[in-house]
């Protein structure tokens, strides 16, 4: 599978052919360098482990050094395992570009982490609609009203939804429009949001479910 | 120059007049009917904008039969042929969102004196 790993940079909007505005994220994606490779044989299913954003070594654990080491890479930051069917086609130390994963007018999933919201209300968390804001409503305006019978059950269901916390997630969004690419400044352009703030670091793979 | 800032560059138009709120413009679109290309002014008072960089919109709203009408442009949009600026208005805000409540001798706008 096609992947790399980037950094969120922000939002803007670009005018395509037909002079219309598409909301575009751009990502630093990339370069990220191969540090390990999983065979069936060895590890019982293929995959590769994959680097992006060099460190000092000074700033590493002694044991990621040695791991890096042994791919003969510098320390890099965030880790990321692929699983791949063919792991002979890649090599330690191997580096791969947005250019060898993305294409411009294809599709792609990106993966991240949501923005912490902390502990929200059914409303934010679950989009209960709330209660009155008058007809004699005091204090409960935001509030999710009843949450199960009485006597039977004598209690609350699991699942039922309620406030807690919220964000933080990990979340895919799959099948994202790639708007541009652009190799040499290793960035990446795909139409709408994705997950985290600025500076969040996501993965972005070539769409798995993209049809045609 | 952020990578952001770099991207947007790209699409930055150097073409367009110098203009602000109290102005009065006049914006040429190009719309394609059916096929054919032709120019379509709008014409009225700038009365905000907002935004920066490429993402830059301005409002420009007229009376047009005697009904208010705003349309926001993005200030670098390509299907803008061109924006001519027809008059300097003397204003004291960047948002002359109260002209939407004024009609007529009321809605007037000072000229600029250089």
């Amino acid at each position: 599978m096609k992947t790399i790993i980037g950094e969120k940079l922000g939002m803007t909007q670009v005018f395509d052919d037909d002079n219309r505005a598409i909301p575009v994220t751009v990502v630093k994606a990339g370069p990220v360098r191969v540090i390990q490779i999983k065979r069936p044989e060895t590890d019982g299913y293929g995959a590769i482990q994959i680097a992006f954003k060099e460190m000092s070594a000074d700033k590493a654990t002694r044991p990621a050094v040695g791991h890096f080491a042994k791919a003969g890479v510098a320390p890099h930051r965030h880790i990321v395992e692929v699983r791949v069917d063919d792991p002979d086609a890649f090599e330690p130390g191997q580096e791969i570009n947005v250019g060898d994963v993305l294409e411009a007018g294809k599709k792609a999933d990106v993966t991240g982490i949501t923005k912490g919201k902390g502990f929200a209300g059914v409303i934010k968390r679950h989009g209960f609609a709330g209660q009155g804001a008058s007809h004699g409503a005091h204090k409960v305006h935001r509030a999710p009203g009843a949450i199960g019978a009485c006597a039977t059950p004598a209690r609350v269901f699991k699942g039922k939804r309620l406030p807690g916390r919220m964000g933080s997630d990990r979340q895919t969004i799959m099948n994202l429009d790639v708007v541009q690419v652009d190799p040499e400044r290793n960035l990446v352009l795909v139409r709408g949001a994705i997950p985290g703030p600025k500076g969040a670091i996501v993965v972005l793979r070539e769409a798995v479910k993209a049809h045609g | 120059m952020n990578t952001i800032d770099q991207i947007e560059a790209a699409y930055l138009r150097d073409d367009i007049p110098d203009f602000g709120p109290g102005d009065t413009v006049r914006v040429d679109v190009r719309v394609i009917e059916g096929g054919r290309e032709r120019i379509q002014s709008f014409e009225g008072v700038v009365i905000a904008r907002s935004g920066g960089g490429v993402r830059e919109t301005f409002t420009v709203r007229k009376i047009s039969f005697g009904v208010g009408v705003e349309r926001i442009f993005p200030v670098h949009a390509p299907i803008i042929s061109e924006i001519e600026v027809l008059r300097r208005g003397d204003v004291r805000r960047a948002k002359l969102y109260y002209l939407r409540d004024r009609v007529g001798k009321a809605a007037r706008i000072k000229e600029k004196r250089d």
